[in-house]
């Protein structure tokens, strides 16, 4: 019985099937016809009976037991055909169901196929390749075009694209450089790495994701635990109920066909085969969905509140605006950038990049640079003297701001940090520096509207007149101002109060208590940073604020699937036994039906990961 | 007191989830079983004085499914 496979079973007893099929309408019962089902019925429907009674051991009535007694039954008053057409198609439906299955669960297959299996790391000049369990914290990393990084680390020397996708969902490459962070998984698409290994093995993010995914897949929607207290009753009812059939109609075929028609395989497995699919795709598009649970409540969330630092802006300085005088606006970006060369604060870092987006590149490095604490920085560049730094640096050195002094009024009354450039006569540009709104903010909140959220809403610590432009800019139904952190739960609980159910959107940098206690708490940019994973009930892993659809639509196909698949199944149980009643359906025909009705459930499953394919907003 | 998972060969019906919970559930010495459907394996604890890893693969086993691996669970 052990030497073969279930594949090889499953082919004798279909050859077993098609010869006795034949014989049954040739030459019908015949002691050779009898023989062979007998044979295919022992094969088939042995397993059966011995998980049948081993479980009843345990006094516990399965499906098994269900099967086993319809098909003893079948034998002893001669419906050999039933019983070998029976226990063939429990089998076979066994055998495809569990194939079909693999599919559902085949996106978290293969996330965790990205697990790093080698590293190579240099210990004292020389490079040996090691297995990432033997990695430890500070050890060296050299990583090579293609290779899967083995460890998070920080980037030592060199520079390269890494496609991050493992982790964020997002396809484009990531440029990484010295002091970058990489995490474990990813894979070096162009150029080279040194990196030291800060988090090895289990404590990893990529290690820590895989788990979390694992532990949602089993971690049960309600839906699911009412089904799983069903069936319990369930089976041992049928049980009775195909007794007092037998006691009223006396008719045994009908009794033992209701035993097989009544078995709840597709309602069982209605619910969790779409859950594994919905938390697969939405882990291949980067979110981290907390299982059953979080994709129903997602999927029945009425408002939305978001954080405005971080999660509707981007978090850090950006160059929003650039005013040249007398000159052209590369010219006086060039000018700044010569200045800002060698500093490291946070406002020349936004210029400097802004430089970089615009192709502004130069190896000029400033003459006799100084710099004024709080105020800025005075250089010479090629004979002039140049300024760069706030309206106070430029009032006390006597410089003339006329030409920029409407600018400055303007980009100050929107809030921005306004950084002039000048010579020692006159003002020559000036740039304004703003937490910028995130480019994608504007098309998920309308896309929030057509998902039927409700409420759109905005907390944020600003005065009433910048939260204003935002929720203006964003078209946001409510904001919230000069909300202090720890008024964010009370926000919270207040918006439930007026609109049911709430999903709080921060980057988890503060607001976990409001992550607890929202309906569902969504983390933003949340790869690496453990409490927002931990807390959060669905994780952005990606720094996409689009996320937030996919997340949201994958719960509203999931739920939508769960139901079809709920009543499709409880549909075909009552068709089923009508057919029972009025006649027509025998046993081997309500086998058949059922078995194609558990197929079909899981075949529909399937159906989320090709939606989540299809579209996504992920890089929106 | 041991903690174990066991990853088991893929499960396919979520009542033999409830079966192979009952049945740990009778078995001396195991505490907490619980079967997860989706990622085919069972949690436990187990005290070593009363059973053994070999004893409950074998009880699983004779419901129908069989082990592929056991790994040690992290407190």
């Amino acid at each position: 019985m052990k030497k073969f496979s279930k594949k090889t079973l499953v082919i004798i007893v279909s050859i077993l099937i098609a010869i006795s099929y034949i014989l049954h309408k040739t030459i019908a019962y015949h002691p050779v016809t009898i023989t062979i089902m007998l044979v295919s019925t022992i094969i088939a429907g042995g397993p059966i009976l011995r998980r049948a009674i081993s479980a009843l051991r345990y006094k516990i009535v399965g499906i098994d037991a269900l099967v086993s007694i319809a098909v003893i039954g079948a034998l002893i008053i001669g419906e050999y055909w039933e019983a070998a057409a029976v226990t063939f198609l429990f089998m076979i439906g066994d055998y495809l169901e569990s194939r079909t299955l693999e599919k559902t669960r085949s996106s978290i297959k293969s996330l965790m196929d990205l697990a790093p299996d080698t590293a190579r790391v240099r210990i004292d000049g020389v490079e040996q390749i090691l297995s990432p369990q033997e990695l430890k914290q500070g050890m060296i990393l050299v990583i090579k075009p293609g290779e899967r990084i083995a460890a998070d680390g920080i980037v030592l020397e060199g520079s390269a694209y890494v496609d991050q996708a493992s982790i964020t969902g997002e396809p484009v490459p990531v440029f990484k450089e010295k002091d970058a962070h990489i995490f474990s998984g990813t894979i070096i698409t162009s150029g080279y790495l040194i990196v030291e290994a800060t988090q090895v093995g289990e404590s990893t993010t990529f290690a820590k994701i895989l788990h979390l995914v694992e532990e949602a897949q089993d971690a049960k929607a309600p839906t699911q635990k009412f089904i799983e207290r069903f069936s319990r009753y369930y089976t041992p009812a049928i049980i009775a109920l195909s007794i007092i059939t037998y006691l009223i109609t006396r008719d045994i075929k009908m009794a033992l066909t209701f035993l097989v028609i009544a078995c709840p395989g597709a309602l069982v497995i209605s619910v969790p085969v779409s859950i594994v699919a919905a938390i697969g795709s939405s882990a291949k598009n980067g979110i981290l969905v907390k299982g059953g649970e979080a994709i129903e409540k997602l999927s029945r969330v009425q408002a939305v509140a978001f954080d405005k630092t971080g999660t509707l802006t981007e978090g850090k300085p950006s160059v929003v605006s650039l005013h040249a005088y007398g000159m052209g606006q590369e010219d006086v970006l060039k000018i700044a950038v010569i200045g800002e060369t060698y500093s490291e604060h946070p406002l020349a870092t936004a210029i400097l990049k802004e430089a970089a987006n615009r192709g502004v590149t130069t190896t000029k490095v400033p003459e006799n640079p100084e710099y004024i604490q709080g105020k800025g920085v005075s250089f010479s560049f090629e004979g002039t003297s140049y300024f760069i730094g706030n309206r106070t640096l430029f009032e006390e050195n006597g410089i003339d701001l006329t030409a920029a002094l409407q600018d400055i009024h303007k980009e100050e009354h929107e809030k921005r940090t306004v950084v002039i450039i000048g010579t020692t006569e006159r003002v020559i540009g000036l740039i304004a520096i703003a937490d910028k709104l995130r480019e994608e903010a504007f098309a998920v909140i309308k896309e929030l509207k057509k998902l039927r959220i409700k409420k759109s809403v905005m907390f944020t610590g600003d005065s009433k007149g910048t939260a204003e432009t935002v929720a203006h800019d964003l078209q946001l139904d409510e904001f919230l101002y000069e909300l202090l952190p720890e008024h964010k739960v009370e926000a919270v609980k207040g918006l439930q109060k007026k609109h049911g159910s709430v999903a709080f959107v921060g980057d988890g940098i503060n607001d976990a208590p409001s992550l607890a206690t929202a309906n569902v708490g969504i983390a933003i940019g949340a790869a690496g940073n453990d409490v927002a994973m931990e807390t959060a009930d669905v994780v952005l892993l990606g720094q996409k604020l689009g996320g937030l659809i996919d997340a949201i639509r994958i719960s509203h196909m999931a739920v939508r699937n769960m139901k079809q698949n709920i009543f499709f199944a409880i549909g075909v149980a009552v068709i089923l036994l009508i057919g029972v009643l009025l006649g027509g359906v025998t046993l081997s025909i309500g086998m058949l039906v059922h078995e194609i009705s558990v197929l079909l459930v899981i075949i529909n499953a399937t159906r989320i990961l090709r939606f989540a394919k299809r579209k996504k907003y992920t890089s929106l | 007191m041991k903690n174990i998972t066991i990853q088991l060969e893929t499960l396919s019906c979520p009542t033999c989830v409830a079966k192979i919970e009952s049945a740990l559930k009778k078995t001396n010495g195991v505490k907490d079983p619980s079967v997860l459907f989706n990622t085919s394996r069972v949690k436990l604890a187990y005290d070593e004085q009363l059973t053994s890893e070999e004893s409950i693969k074998k009880i699983i086993l004779k419901l129908g499914y069989a082990s592929l691996s056991v790994t040690e669970n992290a407190k």
